[in-house]
């Protein structure tokens, strides 16, 4: 293997915030035109650690050298202007701007110091995009009305047109579907024969396996592993991880299903500019049933949820739980019917930040403590400490605020939530985003627990292994429609790719175009 | 307060929650603070009839601060509770002196209790339109409510043609001579006007932490989209409470036109922003999902103290402006002190509990 200069070192690192200990003399070399890879459970100390060297955090103790020359960022700004770029695991972008605007933003191209030159910013965008395959997306487009997927490459490109010598990714594809990711993967390599040294941050192992060139694996802020990514496999990864324990997908019991629970039939939803980005989905699952919706970003997945959740008004289609037809119109009618959601953004649909934790997983069900208008406060925080409990979330006080929790544990709240309502049928969106190991395992026997009790399953998701391992029925989407469906026991993975890619061409970014038949 | 009981186990996390504990109570703290300075400083301000007057002028400014707790709770704002005011005390004039004229030489007379309930449907009514307006017409709340500051207020106007309604005794015959009495009267030596202060103010605390609209009322302000999602109806909290806040507005207007026995078009001017500022004098926040009545509550009582204890000491009313905005001022710097403080704590619980 090719050995690579070392841009970035950092010897004796240690991070304290108040009352905790984020990092602890750790060690880390960053090489220059390869992949360094970093991996660790929530809360390991990954964020922390690219966060100090991109400068948003300084170090407790300990130092950092960029080239042979120790630095100590004061701001985000100093290390942009050192060459280090950052892609951070939160969306960072500004909705009611413009693609170009946010590209460009805190750097504008200015004639003169005061006027934005536009059509620089323009060309400049177009010529990113093209360069990460999106190149159909307009570059005056507000980007508050491109989809989630879409936003993270916008984001990928924002850090693109830094022209950064080290470039941070932390989490880049957690929404990204399989061909955006290949795309991703195409930049990197391309970035990597110019020599910039990319830090990789991700839950999905595969993945690090693949692109990775140095891996360092890091657990409750100490480094436990680190050395090149040759002969390495996952099992090594884990056990470094996690010291053991193996990331396993609770097995299916194959039970007999019950009676149907839920059905949906021709539901439809016209997109703007014409053609439909749910068009004629019919769908249904059985009580103790797991159905994976596999597809790609645009694909319409979500907007299936959207519909069924009354979030459409012009939506078309009927729905049908346990065989008779749901005509409420209302989110609160349809979640007293058995539906329940738990959505694929936590922050901005599913939780109420600023409300604790108790306020929050009762919201839905505060008809349950109530009689008339006088709510019984000790019978909810009774019924809430209980699902505290079921759940294992890990909180000191239901009184605190829900945004104090980790993501998973944030996560088990939106659960909780959904739950509190007794629903019949559980839509749940990508229910591992953003969540680590160890709690999507925890997620996923959760899920399996649930259904043992009866509860229909509806799941999206965009990881190909999670489809398979966990639904008992897949249905894979494609432009709006369901364009194939597969019992899980003997499907392979290619066939659920080739489903899912829409007829004309690897389009992954929902062409307007597609028109309705 | 009662985490003070905590305070001797842990010294270290011990004080920065006593601190917390501080900067809670902190509205509380300035109430006894500005009493008694003015205790001392000012005569007679201790004397009992001062104590009845002084509470009386609180009142008023405490029913418009409670209503527009709620609507900035939601993440609104209610510009036109003063217009409100103003135009309410107009229909509680007309509808003593006049009655309505129904046409045929026919007049509808009515009693006191019936102008009271009529006055209130009219705060109901103006509070229900900007509420639609709100949800229905997705007219932001500051630019709706500012639309019907003016259009209330010039309704006001136009009902005598910029002038006063006088004497508003009332006539025996129909009843409505004790009008007088809702701003003048007393009941075991406290006035009307606080009792109804007191009932309103203990109701809107109830709702707002044992009713599920009160839960909702956070939610909504805290974070619209998830609240929508999880099954709240988001546009009918709203409306709920703009009419909430017509209703404290039209129940100040009542009082007003009572206490002076007389009407008068401009009558509210600028009440807003009273309310507005005792709200966040109370610990509301103006981004939504937090605030207290009580806290609200005392926020009303720490302006109105200050603002008469200045006039009794004899200081210029141009000071008293001065400072009154300094308080507000202060009082918001100190609550981010206490939110970033809050936060704090919590995380270091939090992260004490992952060790």
């Amino acid at each position: 293997m090719e050995s690579h200069e070392i841009g970035l070192t950092i010897r004796g690192g240690t991070k304290v915030y108040p009352g905790t200990v984020a990092l602890n003399d750790v060690s880390f070399d960053l090489h220059m035109g390869a992949v360094n890879v970093l991996v660790g459970e929530n809360g390991a100390g990954k964020s922390t650690m690219m966060k100090i060297v991109a400068g948003v955090e300084p170090l407790t103790d300990g130092r950092m050298e960029l080239f042979g020359e120790p630095v100590d960022f004061r701001d985000k700004n100093a290390a942009a202007r050192a060459g280090i770029g950052i892609v951070f695991q939160e969306l960072n972008l500004f909705p009611n701007m413009s693609v170009a605007e946010n590209i460009f933003v805190g750097r504008e191209i200015t004639r003169a110091g005061v006027d934005i030159d536009l059509d620089a910013q323009r060309a400049l965008t177009r010529k990113v995009l093209d360069r990460l395959e999106h190149g159909n997306i307009d570059p005056d487009m507000p980007v508050g009305d491109l989809r989630i997927g879409q936003q993270q490459i916008i984001e990928i490109a924002k850090s693109l047109v830094e022209d950064a010598r080290i470039l941070i990714l932390d989490e880049p594809t957690s929404a990204l579907s399989s061909a955006e990711v290949e795309i991703l993967f195409r930049v990197i390599h391309e970035l990597k024969k110019d020599g910039v040294g990319i830090v990789y941050i991700s839950h999905r192992l595969e993945e690090l396996v693949r692109i990775g060139d140095y891996i360092t694996v890091l657990r409750d802020g100490e480094v436990t592993g680190a050395r090149s990514m040759e002969g390495i496999d996952l099992g090594w990864i884990v056990r470094n991880m996690i010291g053991g324990a193996s990331k396993d997908f609770p097995k299916t019991d194959v039970l007999a299903f019950g009676p149907e629970v839920f059905r949906a039939e021709g539901l439809a939803l016209p997109r703007m500019g014409g053609g439909f980005s749910v068009d004629n989905v019919s769908l249904s699952v059985r009580a103790g049933e797991i159905l994976g919706i596999y597809g790609l970003m645009g694909a319409g997945r979500s907007e299936i949820f959207e519909c069924i959740m009354a979030q459409h008004p012009h939506s078309k289609g009927r729905i049908y739980v346990e065989g008779r037809e749901v005509r409420e119109k209302t989110v609160a009618g349809r979640i007293g019917r058995g539906i329940a959601l738990i959505p694929e953004n936590r922050k901005r649909d599913g939780l109420v930040d600023i409300l604790s934790i108790r306020e929050n997983i009762t919201l839905s069900s505060l008809k349950d403590f109530t009689k008339v208008f006088h709510m019984n406060l000790a019978a909810e925080a009774k019924a809430a400490a209980e699902f505290v409990k079921e759940l294992s979330i890990k909180i000191v006080s239901l009184e605190n605020p829900v945004s104090s929790l980790s993501g998973g544990n944030q996560q088990k709240v939106v659960v909780s939530k959904a739950l509190m309502t007794r629903p019949k049928v559980l839509l749940m969106d990508e229910p591992s985003r953003g969540i680590d190991i160890g709690a999507k395992a925890e997620m996923f026997r959760t899920m399996r627990r649930l259904t043992a009790e009866g509860l229909g399953i509806i799941f999206v998701t965009s990881d190909l292994e999670e489809v398979m391992a966990l639904s008992d029925r897949i249905a894979v989407m494609a432009d709006g429609r369901i364009s194939a469906e597969f019992d899980a026991s003997d499907v392979t993975s290619e066939q659920i790719v080739a489903a899912s890619t829409p007829g004309k061409a690897t389009d992954t970014t929902g062409n307007p175009e597609e028109t309705a038949a | 307060m009662n985490s003070a009981t905590a305070k001797p186990s842990a010294q270290e996390s011990g004080s920065s929650a006593a601190l917390l504990v501080i900067l809670k109570a902190r509205t509380f703290i300035a109430l006894i603070l500005v009493f008694t300075f003015f205790a001392f400083a000012a005569p007679n301000f201790l004397s009992a009839s001062n104590m009845v007057i002084m509470s009386k002028h609180v009142a008023l400014n405490a029913f418009l601060a409670i209503g527009m707790t709620f609507v900035i709770i939601t993440g609104g704002i209610d510009l036109s509770v003063g217009s409100i005011v103003g135009l309410c005390g107009m229909v509680a004039g007309w509808l003593v002196l006049n009655g309505i004229d129904i046409g045929l030489g026919w007049t509808i007379q009515f009693n006191t209790i019936e102008i009271m309930l009529l006055v209130i449907l009219v705060g109901l009514f103006i509070g229900l339109i900007n509420g639609l307006l709100i949800t229905k017409l997705n007219v932001a709340p500051f630019i709706a409510t500012l639309g019907m500051l003016y259009v209330a207020r010039g309704a006001a106007l136009l009902s005598s043609d910029g002038r006063t309604f006088p004497n508003l005794n009332g006539n025996p015959e129909y009843g409505n001579d004790s009008f007088y009495l809702i701003g003048a009267g007393d009941f075991l030596g406290i006035p009307i006007s606080i009792w109804m202060l007191i009932a309103v103010g203990l109701g809107a605390a109830y709702v707002a932490k044992r009713t599920p609209l009160g839960r909702h009322i956070y939610a909504v302000g805290g974070n619209e989209k998830g609240a929508g999602l999880s099954g709240v109806q988001v546009d009918r909290v709203k409306i709920a409470v703009y009419v909430f806040s017509g209703f404290c507005a039209a129940l100040v207007g009542l009082i007003i036109s009572s206490q002076l026995v007389a009407s008068h078009p401009a009558t509210g001017n600028t009440f807003e922003l009273n309310a507005i500022a005792a709200a966040v004098l109370g610990g509301t926040s103006m981004s939504g999902g937090r605030g207290k009545i009580a806290g609200t509550i005392i926020g009303a009582f720490v302006i109105g103290i200050l603002s008469d204890g200045l006039v009794m000491m004899g200081v210029s009313a141009f000071w008293q402006t001065v400072i009154k905005g300094l308080v507000i001022i202060a009082a918001v710097v100190v609550d981010q002190a206490q939110q970033k403080l809050q936060a704090r704590v919590v995380l270091q619980q939090q992260a004490a509990l992952s060790k």
